[in-house]
């Protein structure tokens, strides 16, 4: 269970959310809204660890996630608005390099396998800078097939994607609440997933 | 442990590789400074056998600076330093291992190349010796203390300009102890206490600058 209890956030001068609380269970989605600027990518960073909270407390089973970095980050994929892939290397080496950092290190079969899967036939070799923006998105989201952690932690997957992806994204994440696992996104798309699963939280 | 360090060199190997341009920049900068000086000053051989490790050094310390800058500028702007910070292992890991492969791709090219260039300037057979054996213990401590620097400029604007201010100061004692090896050794009075005390800092920097290199990135881009 992950818990976020009276979180605030400033950026510069300004507060973009105070009291902000939520609790996540196994198998639910927080669906994050919010207009531009009103701090949707701090408050995932803030879930990860990355920016430290100027009140509150978040936590993981109930411990502060920075007194248990470890469990919590082995636990966590993160997917930032920034695709996180290097463009001299291929998809294949982006993927394995980026899951031995995650510590679950995977085959050169598994990161192929992981490629065609998010349609990407043929284009395992090609360095990522080649790809389109829609492609380049992909290779990123293929990460979500290799990984087996719990909490998946998405800024925007949805954009650049065409209709065929959406679905498939969209198929994914609802296997992956179906199996115990818990998301928060942001997105301006609606997601038609099975409302009794999704959570939503406003800000702004 | 050991895996993640080894990932995160292979993976800079890889990409300076496949950026060769990156690699022989620094390089060329540093044969070119050090070629400049024996056309400036002429042929008398006395005086340049006097300024040669000097120049040597220095000459080492600004290619270094030069390379500084690509240390993690890449990966902040592609956000795979995000996802470096969300790796389970400990961040100084993962900085270590940068940093290693940085030196090798920037530092080791320096110390192959320094005795062809003493040469230029008529040094012994043993100044040569010893000069090599000073950037081997210097340029790691070099990349292992501007990697701080490096780490605390990230994503200010003018962060190259700001960020020679901060490193190059603290180079000075590396400098002081490289440079003196050398004259040490050809003035006759041997040059093991300057290695030594390079040695020092060296062991220093790897104890200390990559954990201070993760606290540096930490706040970066908090």
């Amino acid at each position: 269970m992950l818990e976020a209890v009276d979180l605030a956030a400033v950026r510069g001068d300004r507060r973009l959310f105070a009291g902000l609380g939520f609790s996540l269970l196994e198998g639910e989605l927080l669906h994050v809204h919010g207009v531009n600027g009103s701090g949707k990518t701090t408050l995932l960073r803030m879930l990860c660890g990355l920016v430290v909270p100027e009140e509150g407390r978040i936590l993981w089973e109930g411990k502060d996630i920075r007194s248990e970095r470890e469990a919590y980050l082995r636990n966590l994929v993160y997917l930032g608005h920034l695709g996180a892939l290097k463009g001299d290397l291929t998809g294949v080496e982006n993927l394995r390099i980026t899951e031995t950092l995650a510590g679950e290190a995977v085959t050169e079969d598994q990161a192929m396998a992981a490629l065609q899967d998010v349609g990407l036939h043929g284009h395992e070799d090609l360095p990522v800078r080649v790809l389109s923006q829609g492609q380049r998105r992909r290779v990123a989201l293929a990460r979500l097939a290799l990984s087996q952690a719990g909490l998946w932690i998405l800024d925007e997957p949805f954009t650049a994607l065409d209709k065929a992806s959406v679905a498939a994204l969209r198929a994914r994440l609802e296997n992956h609440l179906k199996q115990g696992g818990m998301v928060i996104l942001t997105t301006h798309q609606e997601i038609d997933i099975d409302t009794a699963l999704v959570k939503q939280v406003a800000l702004g | 442990m050991f895996a993640v360090l080894r990932c995160m060199m292979k993976r800079d190997l890889i990409l300076a590789v496949r950026r060769m341009s990156d690699v022989l920049t620094t390089l060329f900068f540093f044969i070119i400074v050090v070629s400049l000086f024996p056309l400036g000053i002429g042929p008398e051989v006395e005086i340049l056998r006097m300024i040669a490790p000097g120049v040597v050094w220095v000459a080492a310390i600004l290619a270094s600076m030069l390379a500084l800058g690509r240390l993690f500028e890449g990966d902040y702007r592609d956000g795979t330093l995000e996802q470096m910070l969300l790796a389970p292992q400990p961040l100084s890991v993962l900085v270590l291992g940068k940093v290693l492969a940085h030196w090798a791709v920037s530092g080791l090219p320096l110390v192959l190349m320094a005795p062809l260039l003493g040469l230029q300037f008529g040094m012994t057979a043993e100044g040569l010796g010893v000069l090599l054996v000073s950037l081997v213990l210097g340029t790691p401590a070099i990349s292992l203390i501007g990697a701080v620097g490096a780490a605390l400029t990230l994503g200010v604007r003018g962060g190259g300009v700001l960020v020679s201010l901060l490193v190059l100061p603290l180079y000075i004692p590396v400098l002081i102890f490289g440079a003196g090896a050398v004259e040490a050794s050809v003035t006759g009075l041997g040059a093991e206490a300057h290695l030594s005390l390079l040695g020092a800092i060296l062991a220093l920097a790897l104890c200390f600058a990559p954990w201070a290199t993760a606290a540096a990135l930490r706040i970066s881009l908090d």
